[in-house]
């Protein structure tokens, strides 16, 4: 499978007075298209500095980014602009939502800021909002949304214009454990679906259940990547433990099928049940 | 896009975008008021003169262009007609004086006009005839008068005047009825300038041996372009005068020019509220929205998208504000008791409405550099 993302020992070093930080150092991974992978560590270790740099926000000091082929580390800022828009999908941990856009315009945001805002257009993200369990909510506006809805919505407008890469910022971190659950799991369920690269920074080790590879760093560094899924349960269990007195709540949702091809003007992903 | 976003925003905060589009409407309020107020002070200060038919107006000199103190006589009048370049000459008298009426009116303060028929310096009647005859005791009146006394053409009017220590009552017939002529905010009575001699306001009271002398000449010119040459020309060739076109001569009225300049700075003060006001509101906006603007950004919505938003917003605010203001002015002004010399022309308006939709842009500069400064990293919690 073609790599989506790859980086190509990055590093990003901050200087300050006379202090040096590296908070990415030497840092290669690469995720692939349909892999879904979770960037953990504890707070400093530098995965949002990392998310930052995958996410074309910030260039790296050193060494490469690769994005669906392209190198981010030599564009310029004006060209980074209109490659996040058309190429990345963003799920934030808070202000994730416009809050003057209702929940059909805030999915509908990307493909206006694409210019491929259309009839079709407009019925994928009603299609994709509703398979989200949010039609009777279209009309609403954020304010009168649960968390999860919210999140939720998110996810959708992460999706609607076809990125290559789907980035999520501690998604979970405003959520109940049900709702953190639910949240990634349709995260999870829809990367796969649509054979998207997804890369989510999460604190919470239990998250791992739903993800193909665990890339922990330690002090800026790749201090280990995890695919086996033995492996990745363990951990995913350890996270459990860690979190023992909240037992796992939740009931596994089911997805509805997708009743449109998802994407037009790609390779159509089978939906859910095809 | 920038104005899907604009409008969008607008629309969902309908409340706190229309009550800032009120605070704006009553920044207009005040500012047209005083526009207003200024005009109408300025007219009810000058209008006689700004609408003499003449381009030049020569006075006595060493009298600082003072109408009241100037005094010229038949000499000085013969000289300057024989300037060459001067069309036309009218001798003008300038007094005030009170009409009095017996149906019930009361006392109305004027200002008395003495002019040579035919000649510059009196006023042409809109509605009845012009002033014929030298001696006749008729005059063509103000519209205000009009107005104000229920006089029409072919009645008849009483001066009341005093002259030694006696009140003296002159009967004028109303030959004509002109626009408004308003001088040292009253309205103004064309008499003819003998009559005028023999009914104004005097120390003593007439012997009518004396020769006739009056306040200014009002010149008419071959060439009204060439006003500055002609100025100087009539003044090197006639002595102990000076002469001052209109706009010299109106601006030199007692008081005048400081009236206008206060009242100005008052509507430079209340423009600048205004900058400040704007630029507080839509500060205070865009320091609310930082967060949701960085996200805006991260996910690829460009500065200029986001800049011109809040361009888009401020000037829809400040449109909005300025032409609510201006209708609930005028509206206003229809309402106001007729002492009040508030007067709105097309420019006083246009210039009072233009200078604000300006001060809505440039109070907003603030909050629109403020947005283009947002980082698209503060979506992730970091900064570069």
């Amino acid at each position: 499978m073609q790599n989506i993302v790859e980086t190509k020992s990055v590093s990003k070093i901050y200087e300050t007075g006379e202090m040096t930080i590296k908070a990415v150092d030497q840092a290669n991974i690469q995720v692939k298209a349909g892999q879904f992978v979770a960037l953990v560590g504890p707070s400093g270790s530098g995965k949002t500095t990392m998310l930052a740099m995958l996410a074309a926000l910030l260039g790296p000091t050193e060494g490469q980014v690769f994005i669906a082929g392209q190198d981010l580390s030599r564009m310029k800022e004006k060209n980074r602009v209109v490659f996040r828009r058309q190429n990345i999908g963003f799920t934030f941990q808070a202000n994730n939502l416009v809050p003057y856009l209702t929940v059909l315009e805030n999915v509908e945001l990307m493909l206006r800021l694409n210019n491929k805002y259309d009839k079709q257009g407009h019925m994928r993200a009603v299609e994709l909002l509703e398979r989200l369990g949010l039609g009777d909510r279209l009309n609403n506006l954020p304010n009168q949304l649960s968390g999860g809805q919210r999140q939720r919505v998110s996810i959708a407008r992460s999706l609607i214009h076809d990125p290559s890469l789907v980035l999520a910022d501690e998604p979970t971190a405003s959520l109940d454990t049900e709702r953190a659950f639910q949240a990634v799991q349709i995260f999870s369920d829809l990367i796969h679906e649509q054979n998207k690269a997804g890369i989510m920074v999460t604190h919470d080790l239990r998250m791992a259940r739903y993800v193909d590879k665990v890339i922990q760093m330690m002090d800026g560094r790749i201090a280990n990547i995890i695919e086996n899924p033995a492996e990745i349960a363990a951990l995913a269990s350890a996270g459990q433990e860690e979190r023992s007195q909240i037992a796992i709540p939740v009931e596994p949702i089911e997805l509805p099928a997708a009743k449109l091809p998802i994407f037009v003007g790609r390779a159509s992903i089978p939906a859910v049940g095809d | 896009m920038s104005f899907y976003l604009a409008i969008k925003e607008v629309w969902r905060n309908k409340g706190r975008f229309f009550l800032f589009s009120l605070v704006i409407a009553l920044i207009t309020v005040l500012v047209l008021f005083i526009a207003g107020l200024a005009e109408g002070l300025a007219t009810a200060n000058r209008e006689y003169l700004a609408k003499l038919d003449a381009q030049l107006l020569v006075f006595q000199s060493d009298v600082k262009l003072s109408t009241l103190t100037s005094r010229l006589g038949n000499d000085t009048l013969t000289k300057v007609r024989r300037v060459p370049g001067v069309a036309a000459v009218g001798p003008v008298g300038l007094s005030n004086g009170n009409l009095v009426f017996t149906n019930g009116t009361p006392d109305l303060d004027v200002s008395l006009v003495g002019f040579e028929p035919g000649k510059p310096g009196g006023a042409s009647a809109l509605e009845g005839r012009d002033l014929r005859s030298s001696r006749a005791y008729e005059t063509v009146i103000d519209n205000d008068i009009a107005r104000e006394a229920g006089v029409k053409v072919g009645d008849t009017i009483t001066f009341k005047s005093i002259q030694g220590t006696e009140e003296e009552y002159f009967d004028l017939r109303v030959a004509g009825i002109t626009d408004g002529r308003q001088y040292f905010f009253q309205p103004s009575v064309f008499v003819p300038l003998e009559v005028w001699d023999k009914i104004r306001p005097q120390a003593v009271e007439s012997s009518g041996d004396e020769a006739l002398a009056y306040n200014i000449l009002a010149v008419q010119l071959s060439q009204p372009a060439m006003q500055v040459e002609m100025a100087q020309l009539i003044q090197s060739q006639v002595a102990d005068v000076e002469v001052a076109d209109l706009v010299t001569s109106y601006e030199a009225s007692p008081g005048y020019s400081a009236q206008q300049s206060t009242l100005n700075t008052q509507r430079g003060f209340t423009l600048l509220i205004g900058i400040l006001v704007i630029g507080g509101f839509f500060q205070i906006q865009t320091l609310q929205k930082v967060p949701n603007i960085g996200m805006l950004k991260a996910i690829g919505a460009s500065n200029s998208t986001v800049g011109l938003a809040v361009v888009m917003q401020i000037v829809a605010v400040t449109v909005f504000g300025v032409l609510l203001g201006t209708l609930g002015t005028l509206l206003l002004s229809v309402g106001l008791p007729q002492g009040i010399p508030i007067q709105f022309t097309q420019e006083t308006l246009a210039a009072a409405m233009l200078s604000l939709m300006i001060i809505g842009p440039i109070g907003g500069l603030v909050s629109v550099r403020l947005a283009l400064k947002v980082e698209p990293l503060m979506a992730l919690g970091l900064s570069s």
